[in-house]
């Protein structure tokens, strides 16, 4: 059995599981966010079947964006106190996008099972979790009964290789994917090979964030050490991990060499099956850059900017928002100097929150504008008006192209 | 469950933030289907009849957990079938008891305007204009109960699990 269909297995209580089951599972960690609690969705629930399984996170609209954001966090508040939830990451010192907290706070263990409503929830799956979107009403579920069901998909496994260039990030090797393979509905993704050891763990993690634009139903990695040291830094609980059999059925098996890969954008309006060499793009001015969301706003991300942006300029006419994943990776990004370093470059470094990537507030885009951004979606409409124009990178591209005012390949800057 | 109506056809890769667009989030849930389609097909919404059918290409539904299927459900789209059906989206459907199956093929069998038959529990989607049948994946019986029961919140409210809408 592969990652997935072994923790399916053991979660639902079976010797075996195989694609086009549906399954009946325990699940470990419910994860609720701000979104769940407005009020055309928020239904009260009356009995949970354990406080100690939820984390509550206020994040899409964090701090309060409106006055119909300011009353869903109210509700929120209210449910938490009500079941004396332990986990909650209110506005202020431990702030931040419920996917990034899942990893700062090692709340995805190995070999385990974590939903949360949102999509990109399969981030969590960088630490052999079975995480994934399952939207409100399941999570709802999910937290009143401790379990939900999935269907048994099939596996498409990628082996990583080799090296990533200086100027090239696991976006760039998302993008390649997205743009030759196209989506992955109904399947699993499954991560290995020994280009993994060389990938940071914020690396690997855009990877499994990214997954859900592949459609997947389950992202997830091998463990190696540096991914269980990493969880057991932050999480005492015990767990055990989950490597794919020898014998595993892959629907294929897919190689990639990360010595060989570009740097790439998705031209507007979708991400899949529309990644093109960053060179295409080139010279396109821009209003915007924004650099952040549950798939770059780690460390990596903001260090990556800042190398780029250090001692020069956002080019005039060009705004560039970054917005780091938590208040934590802020604090560590402030510690390192990376973010007086944006700033000095005229950069607007916001609060943790998922704000402009979804078009919620701090960087919405107006009518006709073209946005280069290191964020997860560039759907027609996304970040706010339908005719704007969303291009998607890395953030050495979105940095690089700040600086010029026009989408640059970032090898200008990085060798 | 079954339904027979007139098609209306999306390609491939329809995202939720077509359906529910940022715009609506914090609307009352009746009021967000008006915004359906809005950016790639503005008018549309205006046009649909109860009970029409929509035919999408394949990974209908990508992207958000938005609840977008609920959009469609109230803007009274009896069902919907596509080639694939992205997982999360997939979910909201049987969740908001919004009838939808996968059927490779279906995109290419129908044109706009076309009747429909579709029956969901043998998974028979059959194009009354042009004469043809194809068969779809059916729904498994758990999720297809659920969808009879009216969704996720009917039957937590039935147990007393969650309160009854104010």
């Amino acid at each position: 059995m592969t990652i997935a269909e072994k923790i399916l297995a053991k979660k639902s209580g079976q010797k075996k599981v195989s694609p086009g089951d549906l399954v009946t599972v325990e699940v470990d960690t419910v994860v609720m966010i701000d979104n769940s609690f407005i009020a055309s969705r928020w239904r009260s629930i009356q009995k949970l079947r354990d406080p100690a399984r939820l984390v509550v996170v206020f994040d899409h609209r964090a701090p309060a964006s409106t006055e119909d954001a300011a009353a869903a966090h109210r509700t929120g508040r209210q449910f938490v106190e009500k079941f004396g939830i332990k986990r909650f990451h209110d506005i202020g010192y431990d702030q931040g996008i419920s996917h990034q907290l899942v990893a700062d706070h090692g709340y995805a263990l190995p070999g385990t099972v974590l939903v949360c409503s949102d999509s990109h929830t399969c981030s969590g799956g960088v630490f052999n979790c079975l995480a994934r979107g399952v939207g409100e009403p399941d999570v709802v579920y999910s937290a009143i009964k401790g379990e939900t069901w999935f269907r048994v998909g099939e596996t498409v496994r990628y082996e990583l290789s080799g090296k990533l260039s200086p100027a090239v990030t696991t976006k760039d090797a998302f993008l390649q994917i997205a743009g030759e393979h196209g989506d992955h509905a109904t399947q699993n993704v499954e991560w290995g090979g020994p280009g993994v050891a060389g990938l940071s763990i914020a690396a690997r993690k855009t990877l499994t964030t990214m997954s859900a634009e592949l459609s997947a139903e389950f992202s997830t990695f091998e463990p190696d050490s540096a991914m269980l040291d990493w969880v057991r830094a932050r999480n005492s609980a015990p767990f055990e991990a989950v490597h794919p059999d020898t014998d595993a059925k892959y629907a294929e098996v897919r190689k990639v060499n990360l010595a060989r890969l570009e740097p790439l954008v998705a031209f507007p309006d979708t991400v899949i099956e529309n990644s093109k060499p960053v060179a295409e793009a080139a010279g396109t001015r821009i209003d915007q850059a924004f650099i952040g969301s549950c798939a770059n706003g780690t460390m990596d991300d903001l260090e990556l900017a800042a190398r780029i942006l250090r001692g020069k300029r956002v080019a005039p006419g060009v705004r560039l928002i970054v917005t780091p994943g938590s208040q934590n990776v802020f604090r560590e990004a402030t510690r390192a100097g990376f973010v007086g370093t944006l700033v000095d470059a005229g950069a607007v470094v916001t609060p943790a929150t998922c704000g402009a990537c979804g078009g919620g507030h701090l960087g919405i885009l107006g009518p006709n504008e073209t946005c280069i951004t290191a964020s997860t979606r560039n759907f027609k409409g996304r970040m706010g008006d339908s005719s704007a124009k969303i291009y998607m990178g890395s953030p050495a591209t979105v940095a690089a192209s700040a600086v010029r005012g026009v989408i640059t390949d970032p090898r200008e800057f990085l060798n | 469950m079954k339904f027979k109506a007139r098609v209306w056809k999306f390609g491939d890769n329809i995202n939720t933030d077509l359906i529910l667009p940022v715009q609506a989030f914090y609307l009352p849930a009746a009021e967000q289907p008006k915004y359906v389609f809005h950016a790639n097909r503005p008018g549309w919404a205006a046009q649909v009849k109860p009970g029409d059918i929509l035919v999408g290409g394949k990974n209908f539904g990508m992207g958000s957990s938005r609840p977008a299927a609920r959009s469609l459900k109230n803007l009274g789209i009896a069902c919907l079938v596509a080639p694939s059906i992205n997982g999360l989206f997939f979910r909201n459907c049987v969740n908001f008891a919004f009838p939808a199956i996968e059927c490779p093929g279906v995109d290419e069998a129908f044109q706009e305007g076309d009747v429909a038959e579709v029956d969901l529990e043998s998974a028979t989607v059959k194009n009354v204009t042009r004469n043809s049948t194809l068969k779809g994946r059916a729904m498994p019986p758990k999720l297809m109960e659920l969808v009879k029961a009216g969704g996720i919140y009917p039957l937590l409210e039935k147990e007393g699990l969650i309160a009854p809408r104010a």
